[in-house]
């Protein structure tokens, strides 16, 4: 018993030290956001004088032209809420007609888009930006710098997993609960919109929160799509444009670090079991 | 509402469908300038939908199949489907990003090869992907056991050790290279910063990454070690079995599989790094390699944007990344044979 309780003791001690270390970058983050630029040369590791100058600093760093924070989160935002909306709906739709339709068509365009799924970003960047700049000019819809582009990208580079992820769970849900809708004479829209869409609920959670984080972080698509200098700016692409205008402003970075960082954060302390769940299922299947 | 009026509806809406989308399409081929006619081809395009929709038919529910599955496809085929097999030949062209005037054939894969920068870029990519790919692990199962063992506060530490995984590269990279460059030289009274030497500032790059990544493998592997049956374990420490032998004889095999899924999930995702190594280093320092100085960070995904993007070479570029998806799409079929014959044997 003894040998057990000092065990457990060293495994305490150890998970507390690697906290500590793990998250030592975010706290260097937040002490040194709180110390003038030439305080932060001097001693970057001790605590700041004034706590008082985080706010100096962080408003300096919202109102800065090249950061712009609100503008950026909003955009962020929207691109991130649209995108996730019309791709839940998008490929619960489409996984539910390829699971119920046993064709060889069905089966060919699953096939594509499992296979699509190892197709990395870099391979079709290059095109894509040509394709789009070729479709604003000839059919005059502007999908570059725009926000309906950047969100149609996102609905063609997420559905692939998604459709994935949600074919399997579709496949599991029996089919008489279709067939009873049919006979009570329920349209088959109405029948998915009102039966099958509600039940894929947990399967729709992890999709979300694997293409939301993946959106949201995400810098090569919008640095191509929207420019590091365009009127529409992401969070990752105003702090990098940042970064470029203000070489080692380390106070105002750091700032702009930590103004990026806290809306995910917030956002994992109240939904932390659901997104490390939804993040491990999606890595399994 | 009745079919009659349902069908009259139905092809007012597609006849108005039609005529907006040829009109629009009128002007496309004409040259017009006229800023209406991308509104107008949407809104054209969106009435013969609503139109198929209503239309009161037998094969109603064909057209809902069709109807559900567009969207998704037509977004996937613009942006998936025809830039990739617009690359793959572009690869073989003089295109510069806009245009290409003749046929190279495999000219391109035959200058990349010669190049000093990208065989340099492949062989570090390498050696990054399998050191990053055995730290992140190893790391990762280390985590995991300690988060399953019989230690207080292990859910706090499961969440604290997750958090680097949910802020995107380019944020982390810049604050790891203020870590690098101001407070290490200061804890470290009078060292230069790693990120000046060139075999240095990759290990950085690797201390970077593991910690970013360490903490969602390790999730995975606490998934995986949760489902090892209680009774099992159980009647292991009945037989006397110690810790470590219950580990290496019993979990570790059990597990085989969350292994195959952390090994091959670590090596793709250290392979297609981006973010980190733009927001670090960003490709610098330089080393001297056969008497031409190369990026001494620069990796593969880094390589194929510089030479597009900021050299302008876009068919280089292009061709650099067609590389890339094939060892991506080789990796990925080892995998699946993999499973393919772990399922087989159980």
């Amino acid at each position: 018993m003894k040998a057990q309780k000092i065990r457990t003791g060293i495994a305490e001690i150890i998970g507390v030290i690697l906290t500590i270390i793990i998250l030592a970058p975010f706290l260097l983050v937040v002490v040194n956001s709180a110390k003038s630029s030439a305080d932060i040369i001097t001693s970057p590791i001790s605590l700041p004088e004034h706590w008082g100058q985080i706010f100096t600093n962080l408003s300096n760093v919202i109102h800065n032209q090249n950061f712009n924070y609100w503008n950026s989160f909003f955009s962020s935002l929207l691109i991130t809420a649209v995108s996730l909306l019309l791709l839940t709906v998008f490929s619960s739709m489409a996984a539910w007609v390829l699971v119920r339709n046993k064709t060889k068509w069905s089966s060919f365009i699953f096939m594509l888009f499992v296979s699509a799924m190892v197709i990395p970003f870099q391979v079709v960047m290059l095109p894509l930006l040509s394709t789009f700049r070729e479709t604003s000019n000839f059919f005059g819809i502007q999908m570059l710098q725009s926000y309906k582009g950047i969100i149609f990208a996102y609905l063609g580079f997420g559905g692939s997993m998604s459709v994935f992820i949600l074919h399997g769970f579709v496949k599991g849900i029996p089919y008489e609960l279709e067939e009873a809708a049919w006979i009570d004479g329920c349209s088959p829209e109405g029948t998915f919109f009102r039966i099958i869409f509600p039940l894929l609920k947990p399967v729709q959670v992890t999709v979300l929160i694997l293409n939301g984080i993946w959106i949201w972080n995400d810098y090569l698509l919008p640095s191509l799509m929207l420019g590091l200098n365009g009127k529409i700016k992401t969070l990752p692409v105003a702090v990098s444009s940042f970064v470029g205008s203000y070489v080692k402003q380390w106070d105002l970075i750091l700032s702009a670090a930590l103004l990026a960082m806290i809306p995910i954060i917030i956002l994992f302390l109240f939904a932390q079991k659901q997104i490390i769940q939804g993040m491990v299922d999606g890595a399994i299947k | 509402m009745n079919v009659q009026l349902k069908k009259t509806i139905s092809i007012a809406a597609m006849a108005a469908g039609i005529i907006g989308m040829a009109a629009a399409l009128y002007m496309d081929f004409s040259g017009s300038a006229s800023t209406i006619r991308g509104p107008l081809l949407i809104a054209g395009a969106l009435l013969v939908i609503a139109g198929v929709y209503l239309l009161p038919t037998r094969k109603h529910r064909s057209i809902i199949n069709v109807l559900f599955l567009f969207p998704l496809i037509f977004a996937f085929a613009v942006t998936v489907l025809i830039p990739f097999a617009c690359g793959i030949f572009y690869s073989m062209t003089d295109w510069n990003g806009i245009k290409f005037e003749k046929f190279v054939g495999l000219g391109n894969y035959i200058s990349m090869f010669k190049s000093n920068d990208y065989i340099y870029s492949f062989v570090v990519t390498f050696i990054f992907t399998v050191i990053n790919m055995l730290a992140v692990n190893l790391v990762a199962f280390g985590l995991a056991l300690l988060c399953t063992s019989k230690v207080k506060g292990r859910n706090f530490y499961r969440a604290a050790y997750f958090i680097p995984n949910l802020i995107g590269g380019i944020v982390l990279g810049y604050v790891w290279q203020f870590i690098f460059n101001k407070v290490m030289t200061t804890v470290i009274e009078g060292s230069t910063s790693m990120l000046t030497d060139p075999n240095l500032a990759i290990a950085a790059i690797l201390i970077v990454s593991t910690w970013q990544y360490a903490g969602y493998i390790m999730m995975i592997y606490v998934t995986g070690l949760q489902s090892v049956p209680k009774d099992i374990l159980e009647a292991s420490n009945v037989d006397g079995a110690n810790q470590i032998t219950t580990l290496l004889k019993i979990k570790v095999p059990m597990i085989a599989n969350t292994f195959t899924v952390c090994i091959f999930l670590t090596l793709v995702n250290s392979f297609k790094q981006f973010d980190l190594n733009l927001a670090i280093t960003n490709g610098a320092p330089s080393r001297i390699l056969a008497g031409k100085p190369v990026q001494a960070t620069e990796f593969l995904a880094l390589n194929i944007y510089n030479t597009a993007i900021s050299k302008n070479q876009y068919a280089l570029g292009q061709t650099k990344a067609v590389v890339f998806f094939i060892i991506l799409a080789i990796v990925s079929l080892t995998q699946v044979s993999i499973s393919k014959k772990k399922e087989v044997e159980m």
